[in-house]
């Protein structure tokens, strides 16, 4: 396909679409569109993936550093840009199976649960065995950490997320852990939930999103107010308000 | 079906649809070379830069051999330099987490995967690209790919619209404006807002941090063979992600910075990055509805084609919405799925908390609507029938609304079927705004309504017989057939999206893939040249009372009729050997 | 209008014929230029062999479904070559009239072209275009051509049905014979203008038949998209084998597994080649060829012999009309409506005259003098032999009709003639008359002037009368979209008045050759197709600009060459209809190309849930029909082949048209054969597997 055979075509119009004068490209040919492509082309790249990328990083920097660099939080469950102080990022789970701990949603990461260099879900389909099973085996061990406590399961305590990384669960599944929780950190239940909701977010404007408990926070949080093993012979329900935010 | 997911269903349709006009009517200002409110002052420098180092004039016309010639020549030349990228990572710059060469045929897949705007991806962004890549390479195509389709689009409106002429525009210019003046420009102020939300954007390494409490993993939460060891540390993957983000969505790419694409906490960590994200991928599909009728003068030309376009998605959104919001019936004795104050219940699997099953159900519906690919949700993971309806969506060959300028320039070739077959019943040669559809337009328009199709059959065809097609399947029985199903149509409508189980990384899928996306790209993009080419040649009948009207209820109703019957019907037997019986075979108390 | 007979469908003759040739049509070489059918074809001869292997003992299934469904497929193929072998049965009788006209009858050369001249006999076969021939009373006209000299009266039935003679004269509009016709009075000296072969009627024979016939842009257009459906849907079950032997693997492994047996088996093909055949449009694909050879056959018994399937379909497409003023709006005969007597004559004696030389001539401008001539003076109809007098019919010489009472001869003619008339008996024409005369033709009325002997009487006033009921048919044109325009000579003033009252929505006044040619154009500049009627040498130009040039059989030879259809009849108005018969065929084609496309819905619901039964049981969840199992696919086959036969009425009749604005039309026909389309086969599909169930 050359573009020489403009000459043949060089009537001009003046129709609603084209309101300027037309014109069809009076020489062309292969090495002038080979020129235009590899020009435009580079020309393209420079702009969209070296000038725009960097320029956002620029101005990403200055009017959101923090949320920039990935939202990194330290032991106090405080922003921070400090990597050597960071523990964690505010937007990415952890993983906790001790049963002090709230523990977050299963995740189906590879090699290890909440590797956030690997993302993913467990692509399990509905239907597939290995999916009851692995729901089974999580609902017993949620049984066997809180024997006794025969209340219905949230879901989505048994599912496992879609990116391996959600840093959230639902209400519910915050709500379920409470007994667990209490008895070990010596904490009453109302406590525990004035805490959930302390780090229960959304729906944003009351529209967009669910309402969730950010785990990694709340597992943060638990620390500071009520360290695990509980001191010896510490009352129930002690709190070191001070360190409540 | 909760209120909430009605009034979120609601909610999106009704910004976007606020929108239409005026992005419409932007659009239409960008190709009708009208001011545009400063933004021509501030880039006008820039691009007549860029004219003049390309050697090109503003005001050079193409025909439409020579337009088709210049996207082909422009789109293989970027084919060139992904692959290279890819394969020189290792010694390029921007590379912190020290990435290895992409192999070959993965390099391969993904080349041609982002140069034709579908953005499979058989890799994981963050353990196999480096920064480097996702920038130059990546985000790069994000762009010239979204270009491409927006200036084909316009060369088929240009035909429309001119008459006895053969030229129908410059491809270089359209490729220029679209990226200076529609996408860079949206692009800048959506990334910071999704850094506002949370999306990181830095070009520093990965961060390492030591766990709170280190942990042994259990076996069942990997599904990969335990280690005994300790885990003490986390490796927070990072990067540039806002800025890929922005174009990701808006030019209906979908590829994701991380292989959990949009479900990562990182590329969409807030309901509002949720919606706007949605929002961002219908804008400018949409909106070219409404820059389709500025530019031929009737925009209620424009208005009946959203019409078909919305009505589409929300004829399969929405069960989508109903199916995963009631759960999977094999959990109900395990837990509860019940939508309540304190959860959104539902099917949670592959799904993240944060977004719940509704606006997991909305997102991917929205993204295999538009050929965007992205998921907030593993689709794998989905109920059979909540994974019909998004694969269904793409099977409609991408026209509700369809990809970004490629929905609508397929949406009008059946447009130009359904014209033909209703002008006939009038009792006319058909006409579509004043042009005859004629033997060249039909046999064009087939082409390229055919194709996709075509390929995601015959594709699937071949990799259910064949060992390596088979061996790649994750989950067992008429599940996994949807798996091969859903990976061949989503590349051959230049989706992306995936059902993602299927192990695609092998030369096979890499090699199959990689030409079934190709070739469903440029014999998608010839047709509607040729026929803008040949329809800019005619005349244009003045319209009279004996005229089809292409504005009316009636006519959306064909359409949709058309549309269904000769594409989303071709699929039924192949849908009922996969999701269908996995749904009645499995399910068959709960149907 | 000659021979419309009502369409017999069964007519014995027709039918037994098209039984054989749809027979002969199964020859592959026919098959293949039909993409859909050929693909029904392939799978009917494929599901023959999978039966003999069957009866081998090798079956893929139950040998009685092998068998039925291979017979119901090649049923489907014979239903669609029957339904053309129908469309064209009733071209080839008619082709077979029109062949005993063209007998090889003996013809005398002349050796110049004077009556006198020496004559030799030659065969008709070897007359050569340019060759001149005599032909006289009671003689058929061996060939087509020019007449260069004499005047005679012609019979043209053979060609045209019409039985009334008409004039045939050197010169003029009326020169052009027709070979096959039959010279009744007089002489003809005759220029041939065709050689054997090429004639007029062998070129209607040709058309009739459809042995030329070649497919139109439109009917190419669509086989395009059928052909490309077609594809889909061959795509679609071919790959369901694949599909299906993984499918029943993945389930035998499962219930392997299980410990149970393994039952899932593949997808017989025969069940394939059943779906595919019922996917596929073969209603339309079908009935195709049918629908436009039945077009062009419905031109004919309307008397229209179109040049090509081009033309027809560009009926449908015509947006602005071209229509003579007379004989189209207007009564081609025009009415008395006033005698303006010649000074000194009383208006009654004028009248009488009138009167009296109208009462043997039953032209309708004759009864309208005898009538008006009642109504004004109450002069009783007089029998013209009870007055001895003799009626003097008008030739083509003198242009001039009256009677001859004894010693009292009248006649009356126009003004030319009777001038001559009375100036060659030694009268004179009185200025008073003439210029009376010639008002009248200003206002746009024609004078017709009555001489009694050498004296002018004085003149009738001849007005145009707008024909009954075409304001109407206007209106109905204008609500399809068409633009009526009216020709006329007239002064502007009358043309005005005329196209006020006809409805037309536009005229065309003083029109000359040229002033028409400009107008076609101007419409074709903005896009327009125009359709015309002509006769006269000079619309040739316009005839041939023209994109519908229907030119009357009357006509010069040049006007018949240049216009792309030709009436028989001769009538003007004819142009509607052949505008309603190209929007006719257009719509027969949409309509069952909607119908066919539609009924793939209720197919799949008819077949896909049996088709995997033993691989998932559990689909027959989706037989919304309850169908049985057994029969469903050959249920839904046998649907497929007895919907061909039940639409051929359709097909040949083409769809009902009325005229109304675009969306109405669109509406009804949605209605009909698009949702009719979708119920239909639920209906029929669910009653045939009933009674197949009597049966089994």
């Amino acid at each position: 396909m050359s573009a020489t055979d403009g000459s043949a075509n060089a009537d001009e119009s003046n129709s609603p679409g084209g309101r300027r004068q037309t014109k069809l490209p009076r020489r062309g040919g292969v090495l002038a569109m080979l020129r235009a492509a590899l020009v435009l082309l580079t020309l393209c790249s420079v702009l969209t993936g070296i000038v725009y990328p960097l320029v956002m990083t620029g101005i990403a920097r200055v009017l959101f550093p923090w949320q920039a660099a990935g939202s990194l939080i330290n032991r106090k469950g405080q922003p921070t840009l400090s990597r050597r102080s960071a523990i964690g990022s505010a937007q990415i789970g952890q993983y906790f199976n001790q049963p002090w701990y709230f523990w977050p949603r299963p995740s189906a990461t590879s090699p290890v649960p909440y590797n956030a260099a690997a993302s993913g879900g467990s692509n399990l389909g509905p239907t597939n065995p290995t999916l009851i099973a692995h729901i089974k085996q999580r609902v017993q061990a949620l049984r066997n950490a809180d024997i006794g406590n025969s209340a219905p399961i949230p879901v989505d305590l048994l599912t496992s997320s879609a990116s391996g990384l959600d840093p959230d669960e639902s209400v519910a599944a915050a709500y379920y852990q409470i007994p667990r929780i209490a008895r070990l950190r010596r904490m009453s239940p109302a406590r525990l939930k004035k805490l959930i909701a302390r780090y229960t977010s959304g729906p944003q404007f009351g529209l967009l999103g669910e309402k969730v408990v950010n785990v990694l926070e709340l597992n943060l949080a638990l620390d500071r107010v009520a360290p695990y093993p509980p001191a010896p012979g510490a009352p129930f329900d002690h709190v070191r308000s001070s360190t409540v935010r | 079906m909760t209120g909430e997911a009605w009034i979120s269903i609601g909610l999106l349709m009704l910004v976007v649809l606020l929108l239409v006009k005026p992005v419409g009517a932007f659009l239409a200002r960008v190709y009708e070379f009208q001011p545009l409110f400063g933004l021509d002052k501030l880039f006008g420098p820039l691009e007549r830069g860029i004219y003049r180092l390309c050697g090109i004039r503003m005001d050079d016309e193409q025909n439409w051999k020579q337009y088709a010639a210049a996207c082909l020549v422009f789109n293989f030349l970027g084919f060139l330099a992904v692959y290279a990228i890819q394969r020189l990572q290792g010694s390029l710059p921007l590379n912190p987490a020290g990435m290895k060469a992409v192999p070959p045929s993965l390099a391969f897949n993904t080349a041609a995967s982002f140069i034709t705007n579908t953005n499979w991806q058989n890799y994981a962004g963050e353990s196999t690209m480096s920064y480097g890549t996702q920038m130059a390479a990546l985000t790069v195509q994000n762009f010239l790919s979204a270009a491409t389709g927006m200036a084909i689009l316009v060369a088929l409106i240009r035909g429309l619209v001119r008459k006895t002429t053969s030229g129908i525009g410059n491809f270089w210019v359209d490729v220029t404006r679209s990226v200076l003046y529609v996408l860079l420009p949206i692009c800048v102020i959506f990334s910071l807002i999704l850094v506002s939300q949370g999306v990181p954007q830095t070009l520093e390494r990965y961060v390492h941090v030591k766990l709170v409490e280190p942990f042994v993993a259990p076996a069942v939460a990997s599904g990969a063979a335990s280690r005994p060891e300790a885990v003490a540390s986390q490796t927070i993957a990072v990067g540039p992600v806002a800025s890929q983000e922005a174009i990701k969505e808006l030019g209906t790419n979908g590829g994701g910075f991380f292989n959990a694409n949009s479900a990562h906490p990182f590329e969409n960590p807030t309901g509002l990055t949720n919606f706007l994200e949605e929002t961002a991928i219908l804008l400018i599909p949409l909106a070219f509805c409404y820059t389709f009728g500025r530019m031929v003068g009737d925009t209620r030309q424009g208005w009946a084609i959203l019409a078909a376009m919305v009505i589409l998605l929300l004829a399969f959104m929405i069960p989508c919405v109903i199916t995963e919001q009631a759960g999977n019936p094999l959990l109900a004795k395990y837990c509860n799925q019940r939508p309540t104050a304190l959860q959104p219940g539902g099917n949670m699997e592959g799904k993240e908390a944060r977004l719940g099953p509704v606006n997991s159900a909305i997102f991917d519906s929205t993204a295999t609507g538009t050929s965007t690919g992205a998921v907030n949700s593993m689709l794998d993971s989905f109920t059979p029938l909540g994974g019909l309806f998004p694969l269904w969506l793409i099977q409609l060959s991408e026209v509700a609304p369809g990809g970004i300028g490629s929905g609508l320039y397929g949406m009008l070739m059946f447009v130009l079927v359904t014209v033909f077959i209703a002008g006939l019943m009038i009792g006319r040669t058909p006409e579509y705004l004043g042009k005859k559809i004629e033997a060249f337009e039909m046999k064009m328009a087939s082409i390229a309504i055919l194709v996709p199709p075509s390929l995601a059959l015959l594709g699937t065809a071949v990799a259910c017989v064949i060992a390596q097609g088979v061996a790649g399947i994750a989950n067992p029985g008429a599940h996994g057939f949807t798996e091969i199903l859903y990976a061949m149509t989503s590349q051959a409508n230049n989706n992306g999206s995936a059902f993602a189980g299927l192990n695609g990384d092998t030369p096979f899928y890499n090699i199959v893939g990689g030409l079934i996306m190709l070739i469903a790209r440029y014999w998608t993009i010839i047709p509607p040249l040729a026929i803008a080419g040949s329809l800019a040649n005619k005349k244009i009948v003045p319209a009279g009372s004996g005229t089809l009207s292409t504005h009316t209820p009636l006519f959306v109703f064909v359409l949709l009729g058309i549309i269904v019957v000769v594409v989303a019907l071709t699929f039924f037997p192949a849908l009922a050997l996969g999701p269908l019986a996995e749904q009645l075979q499995t399910f068959a108390g709960h149907f | 209008m000659a021979s419309r007979k009502p369409l017999n469908l069964f007519q014995g003759d027709i039918f037994r014929r098209a039984v054989r040739d749809a027979l002969i049509k199964l020859n592959p070489r026919h098959q293949i230029r039909n993409p859909v059918m050929f693909v029904v074809f392939l799978g009917a001869i494929l599901t023959t062999a999978l039966f003999v292997q069957s009866l081998a003992g090798h079956g893929e299934a139950p040998t009685w479904f092998i068998f039925w469904i291979s017979v119901w497929l090649w049923f489907t193929v014979f239903f669609a070559n029957f339904a053309e072998a129908m469309a064209e049965g009733r071209g080839k009788a008619q082709a077979d009239t029109l062949r005993r006209a063209r007998r090889d009858t003996p013809a005398r050369k002349l050796s110049a072209p004077q009556r006198a001249a020496a004559a030799t006999e030659v065969p008709a076969s070897t007359l050569r275009k340019g060759d001149i021939i005599l032909c006289e009373a009671g003689d058929s006209i061996p060939a087509d051509g020019e007449v260069v000299g004499g005047v005679a009266s012609v019979d043209e039935s053979a060609i045209t049905g019409e039985s009334a003679p008409v004039i045939r004269e050197a010169g003029g509009d009326r020169s052009s014979v027709t070979g096959g016709t039959r010279v009744l009075s007089d002489w003809l000296i005759i220029r041939v203008g065709a050689n054997p072969g090429e004639a007029f009627l062998d070129r209607m024979i040709a058309m009739v038949e459809g042995a030329k016939r070649q497919k139109t842009p439109n009917e190419i257009a669509l086989n395009i998209l059928l052909a490309g459906f077609t594809i889909v849907c061959l795509l679609a079950t071919a790959t369901l084998l694949p599909y299906s032997i993984y499918s029943a693997a993945a389930v035998n492994a499962a219930l392997a597994a299980a410990g149970k047996a393994m039952v899932a088996r593949a997808v017989p093909i025969t069940t394939l080649v059943a779906l595919l055949v019922c996917l596929i449009p073969t209603t339309i694909g079908g009935l195709l060829s049918a629908i436009g050879i039945a077009g062009m056959d419905r031109m004919i018994q309307a008397n229209v012999i179109a040049t090509s399937g081009r033309a027809v379909e560009a009926a449908g497409d015509v947006d602005v009309l071209l229509l003579d003023k007379t004989g189209t709006i207007t009564l081609g005969n025009r009415q008395a409506v006033a005698f303006h007597p010649a000074p000194g004559v009383a208006e009654r004696d004028l009248a009488d005259a009138a009167q009296l030389s109208s009462l043997a001539d039953e032209t309708p401008e004759g009864r309208s003098i005898v009538v008006l001539a009642k109504n004004k003076y109450g002069m009783r109809q007089r029998d013209i032999d009870d007055l001895g007098a003799r009626f003097v019919p008008f030739t083509a010489q003198t242009r001039m009709s009256g009677v001859d009472l004894p010693g009292r001869p009248i006649r009356k003619g126009a003004d030319s003639a009777v001038e001559k008339y009375v100036c060659a008996l030694g009268g004179s024409f009185p200025p008073a008359v003439r210029s009376k005369a010639d008002e009248i033709s200003r206002q746009g009325s024609t004078p017709l002037l009555v001489a009694q002997g050498p004296a002018v009487l004085g003149t009738i006033e001849l007005k145009d009368i707008v024909k009954g009921g075409i304001r109407e048919r206007f209106a109905e044109l204008r609500a399809m979209g068409i633009k009526t325009v009216m020709v006329t000579g007239d002064n502007p003033l009358t043309a005005a008045a005329i196209a006020a009252e006809a409805g037309v929505d536009d005229f065309l006044a003083q029109a000359t050759p040229e002033t028409k040619l400009k107008l076609i154009r101007d419409y074709q500049q903005h896009g327009q197709l125009v359709a015309m009627t002509g006769d006269g040498t000079n619309d040739a130009p316009a005839l041939a600009q023209a994109d519908v040039a229907v030119a009357m059989n009357t006509g010069t030879q040049a006007a018949k060459e240049a216009g792309n259809m030709v009436d028989l009849d001769s009538n003007p108005t004819k142009l509607i209809e052949v505008v309603e018969t190209g929007k006719q065929l257009l719509m027969t084609r949409g309509a069952l190309t909607t119908f066919s496309i539609a009924n793939d819905v209720s197919k799949y619901f008819a077949i896909i849930p049996v088709m995997f039964a033993s691989t998932y049981p559990a689909l027959t969840r989706l037989n919304i029909m309850d169908l049985n199992p057994q029969t469903a696919v050959l249920s839904a086959v046998i649907f497929n082949a007895l919907i061909i036969i039940a639409l051929i009425p359709v097909a040949l009749r083409g769809v009902r048209y009325r005229p109304r604005p675009a969306h109405e039309l669109l509406w009804n026909n949605i209605l009909i054969y698009g949702v009719g389309g979708l119920l239909a086969p639920f209906i029929g599909i669910k009653l045939i597997d009933l009674l197949l169930n009597i049966r089994f």
